[in-house]
């Protein structure tokens, strides 16, 4: 009796390989649980120090998003403190979209070459190039644009060479590989038997680029530029470096002025933790990750109307 | 215009866009390689900066690089391979794996400025971990979790599911599996991820600013007990990186001779990620060939 208690027993029992099983599981699952409670965390502290400027500082959230003089070390005739975040909204949104429209013509161009006019050259010269590229870190970049393109700004458009055009060079050679080689994937995802059919028609090589290729490649394309102006948006020292600080609203574009990354960056350590100065930067940087949410979300709804077609 | 006519000046443009663009980003390689090379010598690569004087190096700062570097990827590697089996292995197809998806992309698409902030906020200022290494490191982490999660997912993606259901089949458990027969067969293509993600995280500059630090105290490398201020293994010391010198010598710098000094440390970080490359390449294609008959 006792012998049969005992075998069931140890039947019933989980075996190594199963604990080994379970324990894989959990360990595997809360890897996956700290990175979904880090991006939880990064939100939920900047967005609660974000607010605070509205909260404990009462700050207008209108008043914040559209005046225009940042001097939050003065107050102003009616006793509010100046926070106006506008040229810095400007000053980012403006860079950004400058130099998504100078590069998305010579990244979708040069995708278009390396994929379907000349494949081979493509592939043993401009890929390598591009994938190389992408991985120059931005203060390599910043650092040639204050060598380069600043003294080039200067010698042409007076001034002092710092200002939205400098940094729109800059990002624009800084995103190019990244479009160029996120649009050269997605017209390697159209089939190849589309362009077969297109020429089998009649096609010269242009129209069957232009009005067959492009077009079936576009949900793609469009999530590479947008891929593109995030990682513009959200540049910070490379443009820090090149826009000479001046939270001015941008009048011209070789006038300096700055973007919302620039202002975090020399800020934030010149002020005192809980300080006014201090929420109003922290609420920038809030208006800086809800853009990113929002370029995410862009892409997600390029993404799915791609899939419906 | 004819079409014929509409084409060959269309394909002419093309090319000279490709070219142009070729040529810009080659100009761009040149400038960094051909204006750094004449700095680099062994005096650079090894004796501390001066902040006032001209002839200083970048020894301290190049060796911070490589330790914040080795912190950072010791750190996320086992979580990232963690999520990356769970999510490709376990994870079934449904609402709770798409939003953990979706916060991945999220964490991947925040500007690492924000990262950096978060970092600040949290490690230096709410856990008194101050400007130190180990602030840096976990900043780099978090930059570093989503692209390395991602890239060793590709990487058991690409292990074909004849492999999961032979081991099955011999009565393996999925973790076994996953561990005994998976991962091997994927080791080369991670370590390609790997590497490349490296390269990321060594030209990585804004979320070290305010985590890492912007200063570089004397080091004894003769001193190698972590617990010593001045040793180059204390985790709590503040570590300004190769990356952060040439921002910060670039807005701040006093010295003479700043241009030439974030010339030189430009090429350096340059020619490190095209050895990074290269050998994620090499190690790729080697490892592959040891590891399977092929």
């Amino acid at each position: 009796m006792k012998a049969t208690q005992q075998l069931e027993q140890q039947l019933k029992r989980r075996s190594k390989a199963a604990k080994l099983e379970i324990w894989g599981r959990v360990v595997s699952f809360s890897a996956l649980l700290l990175i979904v409670a880090v991006v939880v965390a990064i939100i939920g502290f900047v967005a609660s120090k974000g607010i605070a400027t509205f909260t404990s500082n009462h700050v207008n959230l209108w008043d914040f998003l559209t005046g225009k003089q940042w001097n939050p070390n003065i107050t102003d005739a009616n006793g509010k403190p100046e926070v106006g975040a506008l040229p810095m909204i400007v000053g980012s949104f403006l860079i950004t979209i400058l130099s998504a429209l100078v590069a998305t013509p010579f990244a979708i161009g040069t995708a278009v070459f390396m994929n379907e006019i000349s494949p081979n050259k493509g592939a043993k010269i401009l890929q390598p190039v591009t994938e190389l590229l992408v991985g120059i870190p931005s203060v390599v970049y910043g650092f040639i644009g204050l060598s380069v393109v600043v003294p080039v700004t200067r010698a042409i458009f007076g001034g002092s060479g710092f200002g939205i055009l400098s940094g729109t060079c800059v990002l624009f050679v800084m995103i190019l590989p990244t479009v160029t080689s996120m649009s050269a994937d997605a017209l390697k995802s159209v089939p190849r038997y589309y362009r077969e059919a297109s020429l089998a028609l009649g096609a010269t090589q242009w129209q069957t680029i232009y009005k067959v290729v492009l077009r079936a490649a576009t949900p793609g394309l469009m999530t590479a530029v947008v891929f593109g102006m995030a990682r513009a948006f959200g540049e910070a020292l490379a443009v820090q470096m090149v826009i000479g600080n001046a939270a001015l609203m941008p009048n011209s574009l070789v006038s300096p002025s700055s973007t919302l990354t620039s202002v975090l960056t020399t800020g934030i350590g010149n002020t005192v933790m809980g300080s006014l100065q201090n929420n109003a930067l922290w609420s920038l940087a809030l208006v800086l990750l809800l853009m990113s949410l929002i370029f995410n979300l862009i892409i997600r709804l390029i993404g799915r109307k791609g899939r419906l077609q | 215009m004819t079409s014929k006519k509409q084409n060959q000046l269309a394909i002419g443009a093309l090319y000279g866009i490709a070219g142009l663009v070729v040529l810009i980003l080659l100009a761009l390689l040149g400038y960094i390689l051909v204006s750094g090379m004449p700095k680099l010598s062994w005096h650079f690569l090894t004796s501390p900066a001066k902040a006032f004087l001209s002839g200083g190096g970048v020894g301290i700062q190049l060796f911070n690089s490589f330790y914040l570097l080795i912190l950072a990827m010791l750190i996320s590697f086992p979580i990232a391979l963690g999520a990356a089996i769970y999510l490709y292995e376990y994870a079934k197809d449904n609402w709770v794996t798409a939003t953990i998806r979706t916060a991945i992309e999220i964490l991947s698409s925040l500007p690492s400025v924000v990262v950096g902030l978060f970092g600040f906020l949290f490690f230096v200022v709410k856990l008194r971990l101050g400007f130190s290494i180990l602030s840096g490191a976990f900043a780099l982490t978090f930059f570093n979790l989503p692209l390395l999660t991602r890239s060793i997912e590709d990487s058991l993606r690409t292990i074909s599911d004849v492999q999961r259901e032979g081991g099955l089949a011999l009565g393996l458990s999925r973790w076994e599996t996953v561990t005994r027969v998976i991962l091997p067969a994927a080791v080369p293509s991670i370590l390609t991820g790997v590497i490349l993600s490296a390269g990321r995280v060594f030209g990585e500059a804004a979320a070290l600013i305010y985590t890492a630090g912007q200063s570089a105290p004397a080091l004894n490398f003769a001193d190698w007990n972590p617990f010593n201020i001045s040793s180059p293994l204390n985790p709590m010391r503040p570590a300004e990186t190769l990356a952060v010198h040439i921002w910060k010598i670039n807005s701040e710098g006093i010295m003479p001779d700043a241009k030439a000094i974030s010339s030189g440390s430009s090429a350096v970080l340059v020619l490190a990620i095209l050895l990074f490359n290269f050998a994620a390449r090499y190690l790729g294609k080697r490892l592959y060939k040891r590891l399977t008959s092929a």
